[in-house]
């Protein structure tokens, strides 16, 4: 079970959580001006890496706020969490 | 040496003092026509078939661990052909009508057993989208049926078919010729085949880097030194997002853990496959009697090979619920393969914007079935440098056209 510390609630366990991915993916500001290829690129592909990532968290079951992560892939330690845009 | 009733006979006489391995266990060479990267087995099954198929002889199967030791052997063991797109079903069903007559054709028992596979509906809905299932397989001449609450209760006694179940059962789709196979055996059995055809397997055999000239691949760099090739075939399930990087490639997968249970042995109890995707498990009997039992993948990313408890105790409240009579069942072991999953559940059989180089990947939860199926279709768009009609719509490419093929939910749970 992963403890997760939410930044505004603390250490949670792992239920109360949702997961939301990759973190830092921007949505182009003018789709219009991509290739289909760049489109794909921001809509499909992703790092996907082993071992350090930084992703998206959120606390569904508690106070229902994004978060941002940096956890390990391979041995699921969760370096840290901080408020987005912190 | 051919395995067969004569042989054992001979071999008791003797003492059994002249079985050879399996598979030899050469050094690398300095080059090789076609190096596949990965010795589960979809890439022993495209070793196989470039060598039997089109003649490509000097081929080698690039193995990090142990044969039987990654996904192929960290799995629940159902086949089964019943998708619900054309493209997806043809594909799978090119799998089964291999896996027919695969112990015959590999020389192995692979212990394929075609004892059928229901998935349950447990709404008006998922019977809506049952009929319309087994009506697409049917008309894509694959065998299926719909079956009522209470032609389940007959077939599969132990089964909680009563109306007021937290879920009640409906009914289900019923794939005949679907079952099981023994996972192990596929992948010992692909390997001694492909080795007796002249393939290296060569295992303790991590790829580090792909070289590329010119913008096509030329080699690879190995824990065992540089291995030269025309070309390179990579298939190496969960990680297949850190090969495609070496290659400066990005790939539409993400990887995460999916566990599988076995229990202690029992009594034989279930001689078919139960599946559900209101409650999401599944559960078979193995030979040895254990309960094989499977479900969802880990939410988030993982490489770890290991899956997290939560996903443990969804599974056995899914698994109790159909099967109350599982309840004091005790599990024995439990383990986690890395799988990597398509945003369209939907695998990736492609050449790649390098030329000489074709990725495999892709499966999500469903690789086992299509062991075969994916080694065919794998070997031939490395042969001929293009893929063959059967898996050209799962092309890279999709992603970029959008011709996506969307399986998620359409099939029958989550592989």
């Amino acid at each position: 079970m992963l403890l997760i510390k939410c930044p505004w609630c603390g250490e949670r366990a792992e239920t109360e959580f949702s997961y939301g991915g990759e973190a830092g993916i921007t949505r182009p500001r003018d789709p219009d001006a991509l290739s289909d290829a760049e489109w794909a690129d921001y809509l499909f592909n992703r790092t996907n890496p082993r071992g350090a990532h930084e992703e998206l968290w959120n606390h569904a079951h508690g106070c229902r706020r994004w978060f941002g992560a940096e956890r390990d892939t391979v041995s699921y330690v969760i370096a840290r969490t901080y408020k987005l845009g912190s | 040496m051919k395995y067969s009733a004569l042989n054992l006979v001979r071999n008791a006489l003797t003492g059994n003092r002249n079985w050879t391995p399996a598979w030899r266990s050469p050094e690398p060479a300095r080059e090789y026509d076609v190096v596949i990267v990965g010795g589960g087995g979809h890439g022993l099954a495209t070793a196989y078939y470039l060598a039997k198929e089109h003649g490509i002889r000097r081929v080698a199967v690039l193995e990090k661990g142990w044969i039987g030791g990654g996904n192929t052997g960290r799995n629940t063991t159902i086949v089964r052909s019943n998708y619900l797109w054309t493209e997806a079903s043809l594909l799978y069903e090119k799998s089964m009508q291999l896996w027919e007559g695969l112990s015959q054709d590999l020389n192995y028992n692979v212990m394929f057993s075609q004892r059928g596979v229901y998935n349950l509906g447990h709404t008006l809905q998922d019977m809506r989208d049952i009929e319309r299932r087994v009506s697409a397989n049917r008309l894509n001449g694959i065998d299926a049926e719909v079956v009522t609450a209470a032609q389940l209760k007959t077939a599969i006694p132990y089964l909680d078919t009563s109306p007021d179940a937290r879920y009640p059962i409906l009914g289900a789709s019923l794939q005949r010729r679907a079952g099981v196979a023994r996972h192990d055996a596929v992948a010992w059995g692909f390997a001694r085949a492909a080795d007796s055809l002249g393939v290296d397997i060569i295992e303790q055999c991590e790829v580090t880097a792909i070289r590329t000239e010119q913008g096509g691949v030329s080699a690879v760099e190995t824990t065992r030194g540089t291995i030269r090739a025309g070309k390179v075939g990579v298939v190496v399930a969960g990680n297949a997002s850190v090969l495609a990087s070496m290659a400066g490639l990005r790939l539409p997968v993400e990887s995460h853990p999916l566990q599988a249970f076995v229990s202690e042995p029992l009594k034989p109890v279930l001689d078919t496959v139960v599946m559900s995707n209101a409650v999401h498990g599944y559960v078979s009997q193995s030979d040895k009697g254990e309960l094989v039992i499977g479900a969802g993948i880990d939410a988030y990313l993982g490489y770890g090979q290991r899956g997290s408890f939560p996903t443990i105790e969804h599974t056995m409240e899914a698994i109790i619920t159909l099967f109350p009579i599982f309840s004091r069942v005790r599990m024995l072991r439990l383990w986690g393969g890395i799988v990597d999953v398509c945003p369209d559940a939907c695998p990736i059989i492609s050449k790649t914007p390098v030329a000489g180089l074709y990725f495999n990947c892709g499966w999500g939860t469903g690789g086992f079935k299509a062991t075969p199926g994916s080694g065919w279709t794998f070997a031939h768009t490395i042969a001929q440098d293009r893929p063959h009609e059967l898996n050209a719509p799962f092309d890279l490419e999709r992603f970029t056209t959008g011709a996506l093929i969307d399986e998620h939910g359409a099939a029958a749970v989550a592989h």
